[in-house]
């Protein structure tokens, strides 16, 4: 099939400054397609790109297989969810929903009929009367959606659109979206700077930074292979943990030698073989439990001095440090970890990743 | 701020007390014989125009008419001279009716459309223009009416209401447009790109989604350019000629005609009619008046 | 629409306003700083000759006067009104019951035309039947009050009829800057003791330093295009003892036939309205950027 979007070499500048560069990214019918990177990473002048809202500086979009490069945004059979709802003040829930119809001419009996549909899927038929300025925050989120439903296109774009609601709400309207892309079974583009409404929402990542792809994955590949240290780092909460290290061969794998300050070096044996010099290992805190919690092949084990006991509810964070780093842990919430005691600590490097200290890029 | 927020423990003893009321009955009368000075002279020229000549010559300044008669404002408004002609002010007031408001529509709506442009779709030298339209409001406006004179016959308006039209609606443009950009540019740029998408251009997103947010902003800027424009003088006095001249000028002319006998009682009725419709106007929108006021000095 | 008028229609929107701003104002001012180096005089000639109507405008006495009024005239109402206006501002703010009364009593004379507020004033100063007929009714037969026609003071008739036109504009002014002050700044000085009057001296009042910088604008801006009043009140007289540099330049242009001397006085103007102006832009622009 197709691409529903196909980006290919996509500049964009502003004057002299290069905003994004070089960018390639497409997307199959049906995929959900998520931007994330720190602000300023280039994600939403990328969407607002996709958009039309935006001219690029150079390259080529594609939208359901027609050329939209210069097309106006209106005629790219597009809907956009935006940060601050962008609700017009003046009018009504309803005229809202039914503006864009309105002024592509649809006739009175089809709004009316998609209105009612719309309201009825967001379950906002009570509001249809009010205006913005007497709804709660979810519920302009919800007619926001709306206005974008209404126009059953060919693709939808978001832009942060969960960033204004509290926790909590954020939470419940990020698994409606989730339950939506399902029934609807559309092709979405969403941006955000929270890895976690990436990883629960996607098909498919693009993570940037400094407007240049970082890496483009399945959510499990992002997590679990992450392309960079960069990515590394800002997927995941906690992060994952970048421990440098000397690495040698060692018959079917390598040994990697970690300094730690008032011990005697640790000595871990990995799987990955071909590995020598300085490298950075790259180990998820849930990865690192304690002895007994972990079987496995690649299981090594150390003892580590506590630096820190942090409970987290359904989890217990320990903090130690390994390399000149801090490094998390993630233990059972029963663990009797204490402050200043030494504790053997499983390393599952199964699916240790390792990095280039010089480049920051993935060896293996 | 209140006035009990400042009261100081070391206050509160009885002697200190009567002291606070002491000061309190100044502050008062201070305040009420300030608001005499500014109400004076227009109570002095009310009970002017309400007098007979012979009452002004014997009576006092500041004395209530004995006798209240409304000739003066009879000949002010239909009967005063000006120069050779005797047909009081009226005719002029409708001159600056005629000027005032089409003038004012035509830079409101102008200005209306141009800080829409400047606050929301802002494009390459955009800023740079709107700086140099802004110092436009800041020249004196000597400087532009020995040109504007000459372009004006050049265009076969000179002496006409038309070409006063012109003049005010012109200048008037830097304030219209100041306006209304600090309006718009506090409404998110997401509104107009929401629009985009949903498929309207430049002029519908004006229409439907800018203009029904607007009332607030037109209501100051219809104030200060009715004010601005029905006050003015310079323009009236420069660019008319007898029979296009604006109410100001007829005033001045009224006020000072040498001809005949000086009808003090007259004149200031002539210069309350003058006065009455912005007076009307700062009596029943004074809120948006001072708006307007504020707005207009702290950028201009 | 096409495209391409679509993409271009805020630009063609303010086309009109931009040959409007280019030609009245930037293209008039040019030909103004043009004639105002020539010789012309009942018609506009364009030979340029130097700067003979600048040397003309500076030696002549009129206009030496009309300099000086402005300077004396806008130092006084300046200072006056800014005085003026604070005072009634800060007494305002004390919690007074007819505030809104009072406020809308101070500020109604800006609704007015300066020519109505000239011939109040004129009405009112007039030495024959106005003040000073008034109080020698009340007994004093010798209290003498005829500035109006005193070539020594008649300016000075100009600036009372200024200040109260536009006091209370100042007033409104500052009575909206005192009340933007942080009331947590207020507060703490209040918890710490400071009597209000220190509270007004060193902390309200220095925060205002925009506002007065605004204030001053403004009237400098009054001052300096103060033509009506003095048309109305005085008629630049007696003989041209109240002439500012705007009834000079409208004499020059419109009665004299001088179009030179006109053109000259009022590009003298435009410098000494930029002389102020441009550094406050450029100061406010500066801020902006920071």
């Amino acid at each position: 099939m197709a691409p529903i979007l196909d980006i290919q070499n996509l500049y964009k500048n502003y004057g002299s400054v290069e905003i994004l560069k070089d960018i390639n990214v497409s997307i199959e019918p049906g995929e959900f397609l998520v931007l994330v990177g720190p602000s300023g990473c280039g994600k939403s002048t990328l969407l607002n790109c996709i958009a039309g809202l935006e001219e690029i500086s150079g390259g080529a979009i594609h939208i359901a297989g027609k050329d939209m490069t210069d097309v106006s945004p209106k005629d790219r059979n597009i809907a956009m969810v935006f940060q601050s709802y962008a609700l017009y003040p003046t009018m009504t829930v309803a005229k809202n929903i039914t503006f864009g119809m309105k002024v592509r001419g649809v006739d009175q009996a089809t709004q009316d009929a998609k209105l009612a549909e719309v309201a009825a899927q967001l379950q906002i038929e009570q509001l249809l009367n009010r205006k913005p300025g007497q709804l709660s925050g979810g519920q302009r989120q919800r007619v926001a959606m709306g206005r974008a439903l209404v126009r059953d296109p060919a693709l939808f774009l978001f832009d942060e659109p969960l960033s204004n609601l509290d926790a909590k709400l954020r939470v419940e309207m990020r698994s409606e979206i989730k339950k939506l892309h399902q029934r609807l079974n559309a092709s979405m583009v969403y941006v955000t700077h929270d890895q976690i409404e990436a990883m629960t929402l996607a098909t498919k990542i693009v993570v940037m930074k400094g407007g240049v792809i970082q890496q483009i994955g399945t959510p499990a590949e992002i997590y679990n292979r992450p392309a960079n240290t960069f990515v590394a780092d800002f997927m995941g909460s906690p992060p994952m943990n970048l421990i440098p290290a000397e690495a040698r061969a060692n018959g079917t794998g390598s040994v990697l030698r970690i300094d730690r300050d008032g011990m005697e070096p640790i000595e871990l044996h990995v799987p990955q073989n071909g590995l020598t010099g300085e490298v950075i290992m790259g180990v998820r805190p849930e990865d690192i439990a304690e002895v007994g919690f972990r079987a496995g092949e690649a299981v090594q084990t150390g003892a580590c001095l506590v630096d820190m006991v942090e409970p987290a509810g359904a989890d217990t964070y320990v903090l130690t440090r390994l390399g000149g780093r801090q490094v998390t842990a993630r233990l059972h919430a029963e663990t009797s970890a204490q402050h200043g005691e030494v504790l053997d600590l499983a390393f599952d490097l199964e699916k240790a990743s390792f990095f280039s200290p010089q480049t920051g890029a993935r060896i293996s | 701020m209140t006035e009990t927020s400042f009261v100081q423990p070391r206050d509160r003893s009885a002697g200190s007390l009567a002291l606070r009321i002491a000061l309190r009955w100044g502050l008062y009368t201070i305040l009420v014989l300030f608001a005499i000075y500014y109400l004076l002279p227009f109570f002095v020229m009310v009970t002017t125009s309400l007098k007979s000549l012979d009452e002004i010559r014997t009576g006092s300044l500041v004395a209530l008419p004995r006798e209240v008669t409304f000739d003066a404002w009879k000949t002010a408004w239909s009967g005063a001279c000006s120069g050779i002609k005797c047909e009081g002010l009226q005719p002029y007031f409708w001159n600056s009716m005629l000027m005032a408001v089409p003038s004012v529509m035509l830079s409101t709506l102008i200005g209306a459309l141009n800080g829409y442009v400047f606050a929301q779709w802002n494009f390459r030298g955009a800023n740079l223009f709107f700086a140099f339209l802004l110092f436009g409001c800041f020249i004196p406006f000597q400087v532009v009416l020995l040109p504007m004179a000459k372009m004006l016959g050049l265009m076969h308006l000179s002496g006409t209401i038309p070409g006063l039209i012109l003049v005010h609606t012109v200048y008037g443009l830097g304030f219209t447009t100041l306006f209304f950009r600090n309006y718009y540019v506090t409404i998110p740029h997401e509104l107009v790109r929401a629009a985009k998408v949903d498929g309207a251009g430049f002029f519908r997103i004006f229409w439907s989604i800018f203009l029904p947010l607007s009332l607030p902003i037109i209501t100051v800027t219809v104030i200060w350019q009715f004010t601005q424009i029905w006050n003015d003088f310079l323009f009236g006095v420069s660019f008319s000629q007898a029979g296009s001249q604006p109410v100001t000028v007829a005033l001045n002319n009224i006020v000072n005609s040498t001809t005949g006998v000086k009808e003090y009682n007259v004149d200031m009725a002539a210069a309350i009619i003058a006065a009455l419709p912005t007076l009307f106007v700062y009596v029943v929108a004074g809120k948006y008046f001072i708006r307007g006021l504020t707005a207009g000095s702290v950028k201009g | 629409m096409s495209d391409w008028l679509a993409r271009h229609v805020p630009k063609i929107v303010l086309t009109p306003t931009f040959v409007a701003v280019v030609l009245f104002v930037y293209a008039f001012i040019g030909w103004t700083a043009w004639i105002s180096f020539t010789r012309s005089k009942l018609m506009p000639r364009y030979e340029v000759d130097g700067i003979i109507q600048y040397t003309r405008l500076f030696s002549s006495p009129r206009w030496d006067t009309a300099l000086s009024n402005l300077f004396l005239f806008g130092a006084l109402f300046i200072g006056v009104a800014m005085i003026l206006g604070l005072t009634l501002a800060i007494f305002l703010d004390q919690k007074i019951r007819i505030e809104g009364a009072l406020r809308t009593i101070y500020l109604y004379p800006m609704a007015l035309s300066m020519i109505v507020t000239g011939t109040a004033w004129k009405w009112i100063l007039n030495p024959g039947l106005g003040l000073e007929a008034m109080v020698q009714g009340w007994g004093f037969p010798d209290f003498k009050f005829d500035w109006l026609v005193n070539p020594d003071y008649a300016i000075y008739t100009v600036v009372m009829a200024a200040v109260w036109q536009a006091s209370g504009f100042v007033m409104a002014l500052f009575l909206a800057g005192l009340r933007s002050v942080d009331g947590e700044i207020i507060k703490a000085a209040q918890v710490d003791g400071i009597p209000s009057w220190r509270i007004y001296s060193a902390i309200i009042i220095p925060s205002m330093a925009p506002i007065f910088l605004s204030a001053f604008i403004v009237l400098a801006h009054l001052a300096i295009k103060s033509f009506d009043l003095v048309i109305a009140l005085t008629g630049g007289g007696p003989g041209y003892a109240t002439d500012l540099p705007a009834t000079y330049m409208y004499a020059m242009a419109f009665s004299r036939g001088d179009i030179g001397q006109a053109a000259s006085s009022a590009m003298v103007m435009m410098g000494v309205v930029f002389a102020i102006i441009v550094p406050y832009l450029y100061s406010e622009l500066r801020a902006k950027h920071d």
